[in-house]
């Protein structure tokens, strides 16, 4: 355990959608957890587990209407979660900053490149004119945008997917913020540039000190980059772990499920995948029980009794909500 | 035996300009002089990042995109000289599944009828309630209850629509099915059972499979053969296996080292060679060697001036660079030019540190990152 405190803790973070005549939606329903200063933290889980609905909630980002969010979020101390919407729009792009999966939608098509990032030094960090084109420079310069005093000039479609991303992550971080939120900010892109922006935010991590929260699908870029790991299922924390205990041990059903699905490049061919069974549609809500219950090969009674608390069930600090948990494989068959 | 044998295809999109008159002011060299064959009841998987080509070179096949030369030979008859109509009938045998299986679904038809429109246009079953028993029996192959027949699309989940798609391949009995991207837009949980459905098909059908895709471990796990394509041609092509263990291309090496594996010792251990810049436009692909302006291995003769031909290199291993056999035995390595000399340290369990002596072709000036993280490799 870190002696300083979190820089950002979660604690029971609920998200309900609720629409006319329809049955209440629970998006995200109780999740917790902490991101420490310097440390990328992974969100992951496929689609439809809550965690993009969690990176938009810290933000401040859902619509008010028809949204009902509750728990709370202590960012360096203060409840993200009660702030006004003024001070929610001093934080943003200062302290806190978030970069998307779609660059080009992200980005407004017809300003260009150049005067959407000086918006926020001027809002942020009160330059103009030349100095703010002069700092815009450097930013685009030092996300490794090539020529770029003329790239300012560009408007977004002129730009290449990479690149939107590139002058994305310049804009977050801008103003040096204490915490980056990305979201999928790789899916969109071909797996050769995907290696350029993840080396990208690894070095803004190593040389700046940004807590990084990133919220992914892919296991394999959380294992590169990721320093802790929850796992969302269905809007609950289902593990929590450790990058390394993770893989090595993945301990609730479903990250071992997802885990022995993957094709792996450096896997031997021939081998069968073993799949999850059924879809993320085949949940029952976790007031009843385990919501991965229903696909679930250790399936017993005694996962209908209520919601399974999240413990430790072989190691400290190795969190897994699950009744019956997969027991750590042994020493000797332990990963090659 | 192959089955398919395509022959130096091109596929040239013109780009017109002008009101009036459509003057055409260029191409796009979409796809730019492939050869491959594909041996019947096998997997070719052809993989590349988006804009290389790969899509527009499996609907070519097809005659879904009209080809500017070459000959696409499948079982004796070449498909790029078949009339229209000839053309249609030998679709029965040559099938296609979509990436996005909600698009390639019309939504306001029911699955039966989805399913049963091919059979009738390819006269297959009598009646309907023939092609009802008939499609009954696919449903089950693909592992959806026949309950599904009354069915709309959106009433599906997306794995179950991706073996939607499927099973529209499969009532027509065919003997190749072309996937393009059949998993991507799936959840990883669900692709892993798509993948096995389409591994046990080939075998219960016989079937042949190309399969388009941009995930290298997919392509890796469900194909005999590989091809590797860059901006129109391909780079390299060799057995999976093969591919794998020995890739001699620089952009194939450059792409499996970016392919993220969901193990934290082996990336920790990797060594990964990031390319720089992005895919040129395949309007205006460079001349000489397409790769020459982001390979590491670039030398200052030939890359630039000479496109290299796709070699054989012995065991079915066919490779498209000059330097090949030098970068193989370690005698070239890359060069400096395109990359200022970076070499950062990626210890992510505070232990920072390159280890400089740590794998022999680790050159400070290269961009070549060696991420230690006090493992030895």
């Amino acid at each position: 355990m870190s002696p300083q405190p979190p820089l950002l803790s979660v604690e029971d973070l609920t998200v309900t959608f609720t629409g006319r005549g329809r049955t209440d939606v629970r998006a995200v329903s109780g999740v917790s957890f902490d991101v420490a200063q310097g440390q990328v933290t992974g969100l992951v889980g496929e689609s439809g587990c809550g965690k993009s609905v969690t990176s938009l909630a810290l933000m401040g980002l859902l619509p008010k209407k028809g949204v009902t969010v509750g728990g709370h979020a202590y960012f360096d101390g203060t409840d993200l979660l009660g702030l006004g919407r003024e001070q929610l729009r001093d934080l943003r792009g200062s302290k806190l900053a978030m970069i998307f999966q779609d660059p080009l939608s992200s980005l407004n098509p017809v300003i260009p490149i150049g005067l959407q990032v000086t918006e926020i030094l001027t809002r942020h960090r009160g330059l103009r004119g030349d100095a703010a084109r002069k700092e815009a420079a450097l930013l685009l310069e030092r996300v490794g945008i090539p020529d770029p005093t003329r790239r300012l000039k560009e408007y977004p479609h002129q730009l290449s997917g990479g690149m939107r991303q590139r002058a994305l992550i310049a804009m977050a971080v801008a103003c040096a913020p204490r915490l980056l939120i990305a979201d999928e900010p790789t899916t969109a892109l071909d797996v050769t540039i995907q290696a350029q922006i993840l080396e990208l935010l690894k070095e803004l991590v190593d040389q700046q000190g940004t807590a990084l929260l990133m919220i992914t699908h892919d296991m394999g870029v959380v294992a590169g980059l990721c320093d802790r790991v929850n796992v969302l299922y269905a809007g609950k924390v289902v593990e929590a772990a450790e990058r390394k205990p993770l893989f090595a041990a993945p301990t609730h059903p479903y990250a071992h499920g997802l885990l022995g699905s993957i094709p792996r490049l450096d896997a031997p061919r021939g081998e069968p995948l073993n799949p999850i069974r059924g879809s993320i549609q085949d949940t029952i809500a976790w007031s009843e029980g385990c919501a991965f219950a229903p696909r679930c090969d250790f399936y017993s009674e005694r996962c209908l009794s209520g919601t399974p608390e999240l413990t430790e069930p072989h190691t400290a600090g190795h969190r897994v909500r699950c009744v019956h948990p997969v027991a750590p494989p042994s020493k000797e068959g332990a990963d090659r | 035996m192959s089955l398919l044998e395509l022959d130096d295809v091109k596929v040239h999109f013109p780009v017109k300009r002008g009101i009036l008159f459509d003057r055409t002011v260029g191409h796009v060299y979409a796809v730019d002089g492939v050869s491959l064959s594909v041996t019947a009841g096998q997997t070719y998987g052809l993989v590349g990042e988006s804009g290389c080509g790969k899509t527009t070179l499996g609907r070519a096949v097809l005659r879904l995109t009209d080809i500017t030369s070459g000959s696409v030979v499948f079982d004796g008859t070449d498909l790029a000289q078949l009339p229209e109509e000839e053309m249609r009938r030998a679709r029965r045998r040559l099938q296609m599944v979509f990436q996005d299986p909600l698009g390639s679904l019309n939504p306001r038809q029911n699955i039966e009828s989805i399913l049963a429109e091919g059979m009738a246009a390819h006269g297959i079953g009598a009646d309907r309630a023939e092609r009802r028993e008939r499609i009954k029996e696919i449903l089950t192959k693909v592992g959806l209850p026949h309950s599904a027949l009354s069915r709309y699309p959106h009433e599906f989940s997306g794995g179950q629509r991706q073996r939607i798609g499927i099973a529209r391949a499969l009532v027509l009995q065919p003997d190749v099915i072309i996937c393009d991207e059949p998993v991507s837009a799936l959840d990883v949980s669900i692709q892993a059972q798509v993948i096995n459905l389409l591994e046990e098909l080939q075998e219960s059908e016989g079937l042949t499979y190309l399969v388009i895709a941009h995930d290298l471990a997919v392509v890796r796990h469900i194909s005999d053969v590989i091809g590797v394509m860059y901006l129109g041609s391909l780079v390299e092509e060799a057995p999976s296996d093969a591919l794998y263990a020995e890739p001699r291309h620089p952009y194939t090496r450059a792409l499996m080292s970016a392919v993220p594996v969901p193990d934290p010792e082996v990336e920790d251990r990797r060594e990964r060679i990031l390319l720089r810049g992005d895919l040129p436009s395949p309007a205006s692909p460079p001349a000489g060697c397409r790769f020459h302006t982001r390979c590491p291995w670039r030398q200052p003769t030939r890359c630039d001036t000479e496109r290299p031909a796709l070699a054989d290199i012995g065991g079915g291993h066919r490779v498209a660079c000059h330097w090949a056999a030098e970068i193989a035995d370690g005698s070239l390595r890359p060069t400096s030019e395109l990359a200022p000399p970076v070499l950062v340290d990626t210890g992510t369990d505070g232990e920072p540190g390159t280890d400089p002596g740590a794998g022999e072709d680790t050159d400070p000036g290269t961009e070549r990152k060696e991420t230690a993280a006090g493992t030895p490799a």
